[in-house]
């Protein structure tokens, strides 16, 4: 459903993304992870169709998002690390806004977007401006519009940061419930907790290439971590245990 | 523990200032040479008008230093109604609402310090405009009256403390009022009192008829005319310390009183206003964090509204929703129509009193005036432009990721932002070119050729202002209102002149022959009509489509 070909981007002699191949099948639910400045955002802001790669392409179903950009977006979702809207639209407002972007409206959306609030606490707040709500409110928004219009695709940026634990329980379900009816949800997040139990298959990058990728099984096998965990796998791979120790640092 | 010092709670400021300064981007240093022309023009022009008026009133013996003197307190008291304006609006921003407030105040800081910071920040940020302002001012003072090499210490020991006290009122008025209304009210309240109060001052002062003022029979004697001038205007206020010891230097008679009312007043007000920050900022503070009651009842227009737009298809009827919804949400933009209403009525308000008929005025005149009023019209509706079209695309820029990521194309975005901006710009100039037709009594031919002419300004202004705004965006910027005035604003206005002058232009000859023909009989050549108009209709349509194009490119080229 996302295929990445030989994905990338360079900014001057910067090279963020380094020439990326990667597959990401209907239906699953898959992990993007890697250390702040990997490259994960850059990825999924090309993806999204809000930065331009400089080499390689970028395809949501059959549809090149270069070469035919409003089909390819019509199919997608994109949920931003940083909850950016305005903030003199009521939260139903900026539903109906962004379902009419995907040129969609009547019953049928004002019934999806009265739900999804509902399911995010947030219907008591729908025609109270956004400047009021919180960072995590806002974020809850953020994720409810990516679903308004029923894509085929989400590519989201750490979903999980700022929201409250039960709102975070009930996006881990509902991302599991929507792979299960055949969508798919590409996810970039540090919360290693949440890859290693909801993600069907993990991509490991760092400097702009994709260090690791598979199941978690398979990842164990090739790092060579026996029974490790995400944690330990990471940090193998992306060199993060060769931090200096605790005590020099302390005592600095 | 005594926390950081002021110096280190001013660093990061002095810092940003000097990275925003240094940063090097393609075209910056043609953007500073231009903007160091511009402003030395500037200063050229304000030194130039006030040496020749100083020139001419030390010429007159008796009355001309007083006049001289009654001129500087004038300049110097609206002065410092705009720096208690600006200080109480700066200060709701360095105070409450900076983003780097959160962690300052977590932090082991000595209010006192706090407080020190704060109000010299507040101070920059309000006075600059002030100070700028005041150098051409006080040279031309200088100059003229032989001022010498000390009279720079004169100058700035005076306005010191005149910039300081300002800042302590304005800084405690905020305070005082965020203690009642929740930040954002407040933000919302004292822009609707700031443009009111500009409103009220132009309109006064228009309706006063300043010209009628220098009639010299409006006074029995000279002695009389010499006493009003000798009185001070407002003994109590810094402004009128200034002027006294400016001027007492610049006549040979220094006065040191002014000078020790200046700085024991500011000395004073630092100390009162630190007290009251003291009482009153931690409750403030917290109360600033709150936003009020920001409840929004779908409403019966915005039901009609949605109606009327549906013959534009869905997506572009949510755009204009939603840009009308921003707009008038957002008491910073609305509040300016105000301001707008009140250039109008003191627009038509000259336009009624220009003597049209009489004595000395023929057809000719009559006509060629209304013609040459366009203009005038054209330059109203680029200001507008530049004050609500030039700034949408960089409004959108923290939300673009939506737009971007959405099936929307940039076209129907730009186009959407060019149709709400044009469509009340033309009413407005449509209104403004017929009234003042109306008042001048024109032929049906100048009509005509105004109204004409008004519509194919319009979308051209609204198209390049589209399209500046675009090429030239301030995605960074928290305030709308500083967004026209921008390196691209100033671009997009000179621009606007450029194709208001050229229009006019080109249809000058083709209205003189008319005129001429009408007036004194000569023959017209039709020929000459349709190119005339054919051409300034070419360059608007070019001026609409053209910048929108370019925008368009460039805005799917753009990488946030």
């Amino acid at each position: 459903m996302i295929e990445l070909k030989s994905l990338t981007k360079r900014y001057g002699s910067f090279t963020a993304v380094d020439a990326i191949d990667l597959t990401v099948p209907k239906g699953e639910l898959f992990g993007f992870l890697g250390p702040n400045g990997a490259g994960k955002t850059t990825t999924l802001r090309m993806i999204a169709g809000i930065l331009r790669p400089s080499g390689g392409t970028v395809k949501i179903g059959d549809v090149d998002v270069s070469e035919n950009p409003m089909a390819a977006k019509a199919i997608l979702g994109y949920i931003p690390d940083r909850p950016f809207i305005y903030e003199k639209l009521t939260g139903a407002e900026f539903l109906r806004f962004v379902a009419g972007l995907y040129s969609q409206s009547g019953k049928d959306v004002e019934h999806r977007g009265r739900e999804l609030l509902a399911l995010f606490d947030l219907e008591e707040w729908r025609d109270e401006l956004v400047e009021s709500y919180s960072h995590g409110m806002r974020q809850k928004l953020i994720i409810s519009s990516a679903f308004i219009h029923k894509p085929d695709v989400i590519v989201v940026d750490e979903p999980m940061v700022g929201l409250d634990p039960k709102a975070a329980r009930i996006l881990k379900d509902l991302f599991r419930e929507y792979t299960r009816r055949g969508h798919t949800i590409m996810m970039s997040t540090h919360t290693l907790e949440v890859a290693e139990t909801m993600c069907d298959r993990i991509g490991i990058i760092q400097g702009g290439k994709i260090r690791a990728l598979g199941t978690m099984d398979e990842l164990r096998s090739s790092s060579a971590s026996g029974t490790e965990g995400l944690e330990q796998i990471f940090l193998k791979l992306t060199g993060e245990n060769a931090a200096r120790e605790f005590v020099d640092v302390l005592d600095a | 523990m005594n926390g950081p010092t002021f110096v280190h709670l001013l660093w990061p400021k002095w810092q940003s200032m000097r990275s925003r300064a240094v940063k090097t981007q393609t075209g910056a240093t043609g953007r500073f040479a231009l903007l160091g022309v511009l402003g030395l023009a500037f200063w050229g022009i304000i030194f130039a008008i006030l040496y020749r008026l100083l020139v001419y009133f030390r010429g007159i013996s008796e009355i001309g230093p007083l006049l001289a003197g009654k001129l500087l307190g004038l300049i110097l008291i609206s002065f410092f109604g705009m720096l208690l304006l600006s200080n109480v609006i700066s200060s709701l921003s360095t105070f409450f609402l900076a983003k780097d407030l959160d962690l300052v105040v977590a932090g082991p800081v000595d209010w006192l310090r706090f407080y020190a910071a704060k109000l010299v920040e507040t101070c920059a940020h309000s006075s600059w405009m002030v100070i700028l302002m005041a150098v051409p001012l006080f040279t031309a003072y200088g100059v003229v009256y032989h001022g010498g090499p000390m009279f720079v210490f004169v100058v700035v020991s005076t306005f010191i403390p005149f910039l300081i006290v300002p800042t302590v009122i304005g800084s405690a008025i905020t305070l005082i009022l965020v203690n009642v209304f929740p930040a954002r009210r407040t933000k919302d309240i004292l822009s609707v009192i700031a443009v009111l109060s500009a409103g009220g001052v132009i309109l006064l002062f228009r309706l006063m008829r300043p010209e009628q003022l220098a009639r010299p029979e409006g006074f029995r004697s000279l002695i009389e005319f010499i006493s009003v001038l000798k009185t001070p205007t407002s003994p109590y206020l810094p402004s009128e310390w200034v002027q006294t010891a400016v001027m007492s230097w610049l006549g040979d008679e220094p006065d040191a009183l002014p000078l020790y009312l200046l700085w024991s007043t500011a000395a004073a007000f630092i100390v009162i206003g630190a007290l009251i920050h003291r009482a009153l900022y931690a409750k403030g503070f917290t109360k600033a964090q709150e936003s009020g009651d920001r409840w929004v009842r779908q409403s019966i227009f915005s039901g009609i509204f949605s109606k009327l737009l549906s013959p534009l298809g869905l997506v572009r009827r949510e755009l204009v929703m939603k840009e009308v919804r921003l707009f008038f949400r957002d008491t910073t933009q609305w509040s300016q129509l105000i301001l707008l209403a009140v250039l109008v009525v003191v627009y038509i308000f000259n336009i009624k009193f220009l003597p049209m008929r009489g004595e000395g005025v023929t057809f000719f005149v009559a006509n060629l005036i209304p013609f040459l009023n366009l203009v005038l019209a054209g330059f109203v509706l680029a200001s507008i432009a530049a004050r609500f079209i030039f700034p949408g695309v960089s409004l959108e820029g923290r939300t673009m990721w939506l737009l971007r990521s959405s099936p929307l194309s940039m076209r129907d975005l730009l186009w959407s932002k060019f149709w709400v901006g044009t469509i009340p710009l033309m009413f407005f100039a449509l209104a403004l070119v017929f009234t003042t037709g109306v008042l001048m009594k024109v032929t049906d031919f100048i009509m005509i050729v105004s109204v004409g002419t008004i519509t194919m300004m319009t979308f051209a202004i609204a198209g390049l202002a589209v399209g500046f705004g675009t090429l030239f965006p301030r995605f960074d910027t928290e305030n709308a209102a500083q967004i026209p005035t921008s390196f691209g604003g100033l671009l997009f206005m000179m621009s606007s002149i450029v194709l208001i002058g050229a229009v006019i232009t080109l249809e000058a000859r083709p209205v003189f022959s008319y005129l001429a023909s009408k007036s004194f009989g000569t023959m017209r050549d039709p020929m000459e009509m349709w190119i005339g108009f054919g051409a300034a209709a070419l360059l608007c349509i070019t001026a609409t489509i053209v910048p929108i194009r370019i925008a368009k490119k460039r805005l799917e080229a753009l990488e946030l």
